[in-house]
């Protein structure tokens, strides 16, 4: 099937004006008679779901969390990207856009991502005027700083918490929403299904994580906001909670998943240092603005302490790789280039897999006081973690699972390929083709919520006559049978291994072949173990307690279950593409100077998934990517 | 290292509740506070008991989801400091370590560990936000704002949403909390129009919820994992004034 991604006719930079002059409207007073279910409280659904119920439609917002407050979108730190151009630095709406396309490795669609970078000034305005305080310089305008794979310094920032503070407006707003009544929110709700009735998406089945309860909730549409799935890999930057259940539930039920594969490990984050490790924590790549990242040239010179080794000897690889970008190359390339010096044998610390971030030469300049005030918060995350002061010596970073740009295929209006769902946020497909740049969810997130959705979903529900489907249709109550035998099933096995067991075992798997570099016979492999592993989990996972209370372990099992069904989708997906790409490194596709070698002959498409059932091989569908305004060549940083 | 727990087992809200006493081994300096939590629950699973529950998420001290007193502390000895930051190095060999939950009336255990924090939720659903609606905002760079409200404004927006200001305060005040959300919105331009009744508001709600009247103690601040100072609720109290003259004078 040739997917039609319903992207407007006319030149990129007057589509979405077109869009949302010829789009359906739908009057006040009837927006009341609709109701949208938003599942998620991210930056993604919280903007989503304000604006949704300041249009009028009822709101019912769902999150696993004990509130909205505490989505992972509250960890993020660097900072959100927006074409101001407020630096005089030659930025504009087509540069944003061009550089996202290109960080993307020409693997996105380019009308989304044009859109994107156009809304992308909304964004700042309307997080200022809710009180976000960013960052500002003494004459009180807005600061920005420059990141990863962009030239310009377009990147706004709350100290080391942007993500925080962008979060708590959103949550504001939500909170304004829900204090009118026109949102009902649903805390410590998890969605254990997608409702499709007819092909349409008609409503969820969640279950109250302190009571157990398993209930039904009906709606006109259903917004996924659900995030990433990065937690795949067990170890990654992703808070304990995130998870692919969700968007995986709805793939089962018939949307499509789309280039699974696309997932994105960070250059900087703090090396594993032990089994016991739960998460990887992410040192913000705004640290590689003011540091330098470097090994020693000899591997003699590994075990030294890092301040004896004198300038001569240190090898910064990024700058003498690609000094046009230098230590602000895009995360893939930064990552694989760490990676190699690393398989070298001249990586540093303990286990041999890390390399330094320095700021002395920042400090040096700036002063320690100007560094403090800057990036303090992480130099003190760093050393309470590691015990370690990144003042007085190099910090030691290795790469790190961080962000998946796949996720459920939707078309320019954010609809899946099942009509009434609507994803948006990480859990989409999203604008980052086969990498994202840093600063750039943040920005997407916000723009699907504020700015995108409330227009196209106003047009898809002015299509259909409101009205909700009774609870006791025969589908709800098959679907909420089916999630109860669910977890009584993993109740009763009563084995002998516990679910993180399974999932670190899994995520071992995933590191070493659907990593940052992938091969035909690693991802067989993988393929191969993931079944065997998946096989057992049912024969031999313990799950104690029961699933009338609150039951953490039984969250846990339940979403590592999803997990050991969709590792096997992305290895697939690896395994069909094959060409290098972004983030998506297959040793066989690579040029001379061993970097990442596109095929656009074959694969210059998106990859969809659709479920075919258990135990049968998902169906690939493809969405041409047909490029008007860019051409297409090879990416370089040099 | 060898460490004995000490841990709040309560099966639900009805449940009496009481200290169940747990040794570990060959725990790692390295492990954060959660994650010896982990190690102690693998355990407990495999030997076919229920696990402590506790909640966590984020793991890098920013969501705050975890909330635990730890040998009478709220988040444990380091200041500044969340739970999950908390590294097994702060203890010695040894240690014997008790952990509870937070202990407040308008914060209802639910089991173990985790308790009902919403009424923290429903205190800024009455006012804690600047109305504006989606769309229609004018260009960011049209108000400037001076750096030093901004820092200031931000400092107080730090606030992680824990309680731990509320476990460590004798009075289970939720005042710190509070201020911190009507301090940062005070500091801004965006936040005057409705400066005044926000802190009516939010008070009223922050009684109605039970949580217990502000002494001065400051037990509160030496708790905040952000350090957010107690100067915040000093700005709050100067509002609450003005804001009840003027309701007088209207
Ligand atoms: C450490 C870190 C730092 C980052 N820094 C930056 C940065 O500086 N700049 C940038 O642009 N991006 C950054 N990112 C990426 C960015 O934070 C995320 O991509 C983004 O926040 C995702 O937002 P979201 O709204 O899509 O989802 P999330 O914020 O992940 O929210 C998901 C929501 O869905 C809910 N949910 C999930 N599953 C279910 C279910 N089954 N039932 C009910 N509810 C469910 C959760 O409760 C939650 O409310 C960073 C990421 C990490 C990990
Ligand atoms: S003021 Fe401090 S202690 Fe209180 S909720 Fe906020 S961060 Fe937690
Ligand atoms: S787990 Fe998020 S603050 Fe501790």
């Amino acid at each position: 099937m040739i997917l039609d991604a319903k992207v407007p006719s006319g030149p990129l930079a007057e589509k979405w004006t077109r869009f949302k002059r010829e789009q359906r409207l739908i009057s006040p007073a009837n927006k009341a008679k609709y109701t949208v279910i938003v599942v998620g409280t991210g930056l993604a659904g919280a903007s989503a779901a304000a604006s949704l119920a300041e249009l009028g439609y009822k709101v019912l917002v769902f999150c696993f969390h004990d509130t909205p407050r505490r989505a992972h979108s509250i960890a993020a730190q660097g900072g959100i990207n927006a074409a101001k151009n407020y630096r005089n630095d030659g930025d504009s709406i087509f540069r944003l856009f061009y550089d996202t396309i290109k960080g993307g490795d020409f693997r996105s669609r380019e009308a989304n991502v044009y859109r994107l970078a156009e809304v992308s000034g909304n964004i700042i305005d309307q997080c200022v005027a809710q009180g976000v305080p960013f960052a500002r310089e003494y004459g009180g305008l807005l600061e920005t700083r420059s990141f990863g794979g962009a030239q310009l310094q377009r990147t706004f920032y709350c100290r080391g918490q942007t993500g925080q503070q962008l979060l708590l407006g959103a949550y504001q707003a939500l909170c304004r929403q829900i204090s009118y009544g026109t949102v009902k929110m649903f805390p410590r709700c998890e969605m254990l299904d997608l409702v499709v009735i007819d092909g349409r998406a008609r409503g969820i089945i969640t279950r109250h994580l302190v009571t157990g309860k398993i209930e039904a909730f009906a709606a006109d549409a259903v917004v996924l906001a659900t995030g990433g799935y990065s937690n795949v890999f067990y170890l990654s930057t992703n808070a304990i909670g995130c998870n692919v259940s969700a968007t995986y539930r709805a793939y089962k039920r018939g949307a499509f998943f789309a280039n699974p594969c696309f997932t994105q490990i960070h250059p900087t984050c703090i090396p594993v240092s032990g089994e016991h490790q739960s998460k990887l924590t992410l040192m913000s790549e705004s640290l590689r603005n003011d540091g330098r990242v470097w090994v020693p040239k000899r591997r003699e010179d590994v075990a030294k302490h890092p301040n004896d080794i004198p300038e001569a000897d240190r090898d910064y690889f990024l700058e003498r790789k690609y000094p046009s970008y230098g230590n602000l190359a895009p995360r893939d390339i930064a990552s694989r280039a760490a990676k190699e010096v690393c398989d070298e044998g001249r990586g540093v610390g303990p286990s041999g897999r890390g390399v330094y971030l320095d700021l002395a030469d920042a400090i040096r300049r700036q002063g320690i006081d100007r560094i403090r005030e800057k990036y303090g918060n992480l130099f003190d995350m760093y050393e309470r973690i590691t015990g370690e002061n990144a003042y007085t010596q190099p910090m030691r970073i290795y790469p790190a699972p961080h962000y998946t740009m796949g996720g459920l295929w939707v078309n320019y209006e954010l609809m899946s390929n099942l009509p009434g769902l609507f994803v948006i946020g990480e859990a989409n497909f999203s604008d980052h083709g086969a990498n994202r740049l840093g600063a750039s969810a943040l920005m997407q997130g916000l723009a699907d919520g504020y700015f995108i959705l409330p227009y196209t979903l106003t047009h898809w529900l002015a299509g259909v006559k409101p009205g909700l489907p009774p609870l006791d249709h025969p589908e709800f109550r098959r679907c909420a049978g089916e999630a109860q035998q669910r977890l009584k099933r993993l109740l009763a096995i009563g084995g002998q291994k516990t679910a993180v067991e399974f999932h670190r075992q899994l995520g071992h798997i995933l590191w070493d072949y659907v990593g940052m570099s992938r091969s035909r016979d690693g991802l067989l492999r993988a393929i191969d173990q993931i079944r065997t592993l998946r096989q057992q989990f049912w024969e031999n996972v313990r799950v104690p307690g029961s699933d009338t209370d609150l039951n953490m372990a039984l969250e846990r099992a339940n979403r590592v279950a999803d997990f050991l069904e969709f590792a096997e989708l992305m290895a697939l997906d690896a395994l069909r593409r094959e060409e290098s790409c972004g983030c998506h490194f297959r040793v066989e596709y690579q040029t001379p100077d061993g970097e990442a070698k596109r095929d656009d002959e074959r694969f210059c498409h998106v990859a969809a998934w659709e479920y075919a059932g258990p135990d049968k091989e998902p169906i690939r569908h493809e969405e041409p990517l047909v490029f008007e305004t860019v051409k297409l060549t090879e990416r370089s940083y040099k | 290292m060898k460490v004995t727990l000490h841990i709040w087992r309560q099966k639900s809200p009805a449940d009496q509740g009481r200290f169940v006493t747990y040794s570990l081994d060959q725990v790692s300096p390295d492990m954060s506070f959660l994650e010896m939590l982990d190690m102690l629950n693998e355990q407990l699973i495999q030997q076919g008991e229920e696990p402590v529950a506790f909640e966590h998420d984020c793991r890098e001290g920013i969501c705050g989801s975890c909330a635990m007193m730890i040998n009478g502390l709220a988040h444990g000895p380091e200041r500044g400091t969340t739970t999950c930051q908390l590294h097994m190095r702060s203890f010695p060999d040894g240690a014997e370590i008790y952990v509870e939950p937070w202990r407040a009336r308008a914060f209802p255990i639910l089991k173990d560990l985790v308790c009902d924090r919403s009424a923290l939720d429903r205190i800024i659903q009455a006012g804690g936000y600047v109305s504006v609606g989606t769309g229609g905002a004018p260009d960011a760079n049209c108000l400037p704002v001076p750096k030093t409200a901004q820092d200031k404004a931000m400092d107080a927006a730090q606030c992680i949403g824990c309680g731990a200001c509320v476990a460590a305060c004798p009075n289970a005040s939720a005042m710190l909390f509070l201020a911190a959300k009507v301090s940062h919105l005070a500091h801004l331009p965006q936040g005057q129009p409705e400066r005044h009744e926000r802190v009516r508001k939010m008070l009223a709600q922050h009684d109605r919820e039970g949580f217990g009247h502000c002494t001065n103690i400051g037990e509160c601040e030496a708790a905040c994992p952000k350090e957010i100072s107690v100067e915040h609720i000093a700005q709050l109290n100067r509002d609450y004034i003005a804001a009840s003259l003027l309701s007088l004078v209207r």
